[in-house]
């Protein structure tokens, strides 16, 4: 069915999307600044889990919810994230980039721990759900009752206009909300990236000595990066939440689909270019999903010719396959194009780097 | 003029796009000790880091023996019988003096017992401290070491780098001194020195090098007459 | 003073911290040998350490199932030990070694897609379920037990920690008659003190690479297998789970100090389980939920205060 089709286009245009905001945050880290940062989950969940707190409506079973507005919530969700990695940057930006490695690693682990122990605030291993996602909340009665959805109507007006609606109208919107947010970010970062803090961070990276040697602040400039990428990190676990609308410590923030995957886009798409990261993150979450449906057909397919034999156990184990033939993809990356499909390029500087 | 043993023929190399030795030929017979002196930066580590294979010769040669060895793997060279001791870091510091001895021996590890007595004979100092770490001798000590670990094996040829660098007067005539012991033994020593002066004093031979090729040739003791020679390294006239 | 608080204090905590410590310890010794002579931080160090035990597991099901007598893991380990080794060196040969002369960052990339590869293939061969590695409750050891408690000093030790001690106490020794020794253990640390050096005396060191994989490999599949007897099961996360800890160790003894690991491993193992303990009020110190981050605390103090190490390690 043709309609299905368009809303499968969406549902991979918006987790694409998001995948792409955190690309983008990775690669002012990585890219940009040379940090090895495998704590993505960590700042995604601190993300999603502000922002969680801050925009559901109020809940006996974790802290408020405080029912705030939703680009409030984004907002503080970013400077949350922000706050977390200025402090881990301050302590571990001067390390080799192994132990910044396992560092972020740690930390991804410890946060996750936090938001699992943590019960009467996070609700622990079980949750928080009904989280607000961005269009489709208007059809919640405490939004379309208060301002400004108010304003144009009566509470008895929207709600009989939101169920005129189709379930899915909200679908293109958020998708095209989360395509916004992207290319918004896309262009900032391009924007930093021409500038001479651009410039002066790709200095950096090539020589560290001789960027010292002249003067600059490399830790300083460091700790920027890192905080920025963990900033747009932290937005991207925001909107990550309000597309899942339930979360929960261990698998929604799986190191393995959240920081691994975005490394092999990164890393696929062209570390260092931008649109490399958001080429790269499209690419591989349709891969992604394209390959669960190729598997979950075959394994169908061995099913009805194997007819009585149990396959049910295939089914739960297709899709660490998919992770493991990720993990190959990888490493065949790493090592015939280690420099992905958009390499980078350099900004001119006539001048040299100031 | 006997056979030379390694010999270095109109060599261009240098790291990476970056070229070094321009033009640079020299040669070692046995029983010579050979000094390569001249200004810094003139390519003189550089010199013996190419018969390392530890960079790159893009033109000339260099023969072990007659036989062409250009960019041959370090380990191989050494295997072949050529001995290296670098300028810096030239020991294993967490080793002991003997292990670090049975290290230098690992192309050749056989008979290792009798050649370490031969190195305690040879370095006094060394056979009361052989179960003290590297580490936790001193400068001249561990150059002693680190000579007597390129020596572990059958050395044809010793290349030193600047093995008096950063040492006290008395710890470097101790050091000319055991390179004529070694010569005596019948290796061959090739020296890169900064203390021009006292090595072309123990030196049959000198090359002064500049910019990459060698400016000057001879004994050691015509170079140490020459004025010109005396004016650029060896501060000042006699 | 052995009353209640002693016997609850030794049995519940200490010696549970002990174990604990011995396997992050073993885990440790092949990450401190791998980042000192190849000089990088394997990921995928603890998911060998996971896949070594679900061999021996599968090891003991093949004795066990197909040709009818069971077979005590220690024994089942020493064929799966050949496997994992194979599975090191065959990591190495296509995955890292194409790194050897690149920036280090790069094989740090390519061992954390091998911690998922790994990890992915275990889930994909023997389902991502629990499995029982041991059936039964483990019942202290009875003549340790009438013994101490003749003198008034009740232990209350079950034989496979008694198995993880003895064993692990032999792998020490063995280790240390490697290191100290053996032509190859002695070239394994000169390499980790210079490895430019190292090649220009001759040091053939691919060789020394291969020997270091397979000690590593070795003491991740003695710290795997004594983890699944500690615990008495299987489960895919295991590995990662001690990854942490274990690079902890590593880095509190020194890097490229084995030593220096196990003490280590010791110190995190029994922080870890004493950070459980009510020395204040009645309640854990520290809610077990927490015991990880106990480790990774440790790590963190250890490399803004002394980065080098207890023993003074190498440090980048």
């Amino acid at each position: 069915m043709d309609f299905g089709i368009l809303l499968y286009v969406l549902s991979l245009l918006t987790v694409g999307g998001i995948y792409a905001i955190f690309a983008l945050g990775l690669n002012v880290q990585w890219g940009f600044a040379g940090l090895f940062n495998v704590g993505i989950v960590g700042f995604a969940a601190v993300g999603a889990y502000t922002y969680a707190l801050l925009t559901t409506a109020g809940s006996t079973y974790h802290l408020g919810g405080f029912g705030f507005p939703l680009p409030f919530g984004m907002l503080v969700a970013m400077i949350t994230a922000a706050i977390v990695a200025g402090l881990i940057g301050l302590i571990c930006i001067r390390l080799r980039s192994d132990y910044l490695a396992i560092a972020t690693i740690g930390i991804a682990e410890i946060i996750k721990l936090i938001f699992k122990n943590e019960t009467e605030i996070t609700n622990g291993p079980r949750g928080i759900n009904k989280i607000p996602r961005f269009w489709e909340h208007f059809s919640e009665e405490r939004f379309y009752s208060s301002w400004p959805l108010s304003w144009f109507g009566t509470p008895e007006a929207w709600d009989a206009f939101f169920n005129s609606l189709p379930n899915w109208w909200w679908q293109p919107f958020f998708a095209s909300t989360v395509l916004l947010i992207m290319y918004v970010i896309y262009r900032m970062l391009e924007r930093a990236r021409i500038a001479p803090w651009g410039r002066m961070m790709t200095a950096i990276r090539e020589n560290e000595p001789a960027a010292r040697a002249s003067g600059k602040n490399v830790t300083a400039r460091r700790i920027e990066a890192f905080v920025i990428g963990a900033a747009i990190m932290g937005l991207a676990g925001a909107l990550f939440a309000q597309h899942l609308r339930l979360i929960e410590p261990t698998n929604t923030f799986d190191p393995a689909k959240v920081t691994f995957l975005v490394w092999v886009m990164l890393i696929l798409g062209g570390s260092g270019n931008n649109r490399g990261a958001m080429l790269g993150a499209f690419l591989i979450w349709t891969i992604w999903s394209a390959s669960e449906l190729i598997i979950t057909g075959a394994i169908d397919l061995l099913i009805d010719i194997f007819d009585g034999v149990d396959m049910g156990s295939l089914r739960t184990r297709a899709g660490f396959l998919r992770m493991m033939l990720i993990g190959l993809l990888l490493q065949v990356i790493l090592q015939k194009f280690p420099r992905g499909i958009l390499p980078e390029v350099r900004p001119a500087s006539p001048k040299g780097i100031k | 003029m006997s056979k030379p043993i390694l010999s270095l023929n109109n060599l261009r190399a240098g790291y990476g796009q970056t070229e070094i030795l321009h033009d640079l030929s020299m040669f070692v017979q046995p029983n010579e000790i050979v000094a390569v002196i001249g200004p810094n930066g003139a390519g003189k580590s550089t010199a013996i880091k190419s018969v390392l294979g530890l960079l790159n010769i893009s033109q000339g040669s260099v023969e072990l023996h007659g036989e062409v060895i250009t960019n041959t793997p370090a380990a191989k060279v050494v295997e072949l019988g050529i001995s290296y001791v670098p300028q810096n870091q030239n020991v294993f510091v967490n080793l002991s003096v003997k292990e670090n001895l049975e290290m230098g021996a690992w192309t050749r590890p056989i008979g290792i017992p009798e050649r370490l007595n031969d190195m305690y004979a040879l370095f006094p100092d060394l056979a009361e401290k052989r179960n003290q770490t590297a580490g936790s001798l001193s400068g001249g000590q561990r150059q002693m070491v680190a000579m007597a670990k390129a020596l572990m094996v059958d050395a044809k040829i010793l290349l030193l780098d600047e093995p008096t660098a950063g040492l006290s007067p008395k710890y470097r005539s101790e050091i000319f001194e055991t390179i004529q012991k070694i010569k005596n033994t019948g290796v061959p020593v090739l020296i890169v020195e900064q203390n021009a002066k006292q090595a072309l004093a123990v030196s049959d031979r000198g090359y002064v090098l500049v910019d990459g090729a060698n400016r000057h040739t001879g004994t050691g003791v015509d170079l140490l007459a020459d004025r010109e020679i005396a004016r650029m390294f060896l501060g000042g006239g006699h | 003073m052995w009353n209640s608080f002693g016997f609850e204090f030794i049995n519940f905590y200490f010696i549970p911290g002990l174990v604990l410590g011995c396997i992050y310890a073993l885990g440790a010794i092949g990450i401190t040998l791998t980042f000192s002579i190849l000089r990088f931080a394997n990921f995928a160090h603890g998911e060998t350490m996971m896949t070594g035990a679900y061999l021996t597991w599968t090891v003991m099901a093949i004795c066990s199932g197909v040709l009818g007598f069971a077979v005590h893991p220690l024994v089942a380990a020493v064929p799966a030990t050949l496997l994992v080794v194979l599975l090191f060196l065959v990591t190495d040969r296509y995955f890292y070694k194409p790194f050897r002369q690149a920036d280090t960052i790069k094989v740090v990339m390519a061992s954390f897609g091998m911690m998922l590869i790994i990890r992915s293939a275990v889930q994909v061969i023997w389902g991502p379920n629990q499995l029982t590695f041991v059936p039964g409750i483990a019942k202290p050891n009875a003549y340790l037990k009438d013994w101490s408690g003749s003198i008034d000093f009740l232990l209350l030790i079950p034989n496979k920690h008694l198995f993880i001690f003895v064993g692990t106490i032999a792998f020490m020794m063995a280790l240390s008659y490697l290191l100290n020794k053996t032509r190859i253990g002695k070239a394994m640390r000169a390499v980790s003190d210079s490895p430019d050096l190292a090649h220009v005396t001759g040091i053939n060191v691919d060789q020394v690479i291969r020997a270091t994989w397979i000690v590593g490999g070795a003491c991740a599949m003695a710290a795997g297998v004594f983890l699944a007897m500690d615990i008495q099961m299987l489960e895919t996360t295991m590995g990662f789970r001690m990854l942490l800890p274990m690079f902890a160790a590593a880095i509190l003894g020194g890097i490229g100090k084995p030593y220096g690991a196990v003490l280590g491993g010791l110190v995190i193992g029994l922080a870890e389980e004493l950070s459980a303990y009510p020395w204040i009020g009645d309640g854990p110190l520290l809610s077990p939920g927490y015991k990880t981050g106990v480790a990774f605390a440790i790590m963190v103090v250890m490399l803004i205060v002394r980065p080098q190490g207890l023993f003074k390690g190498r440090s980048f």
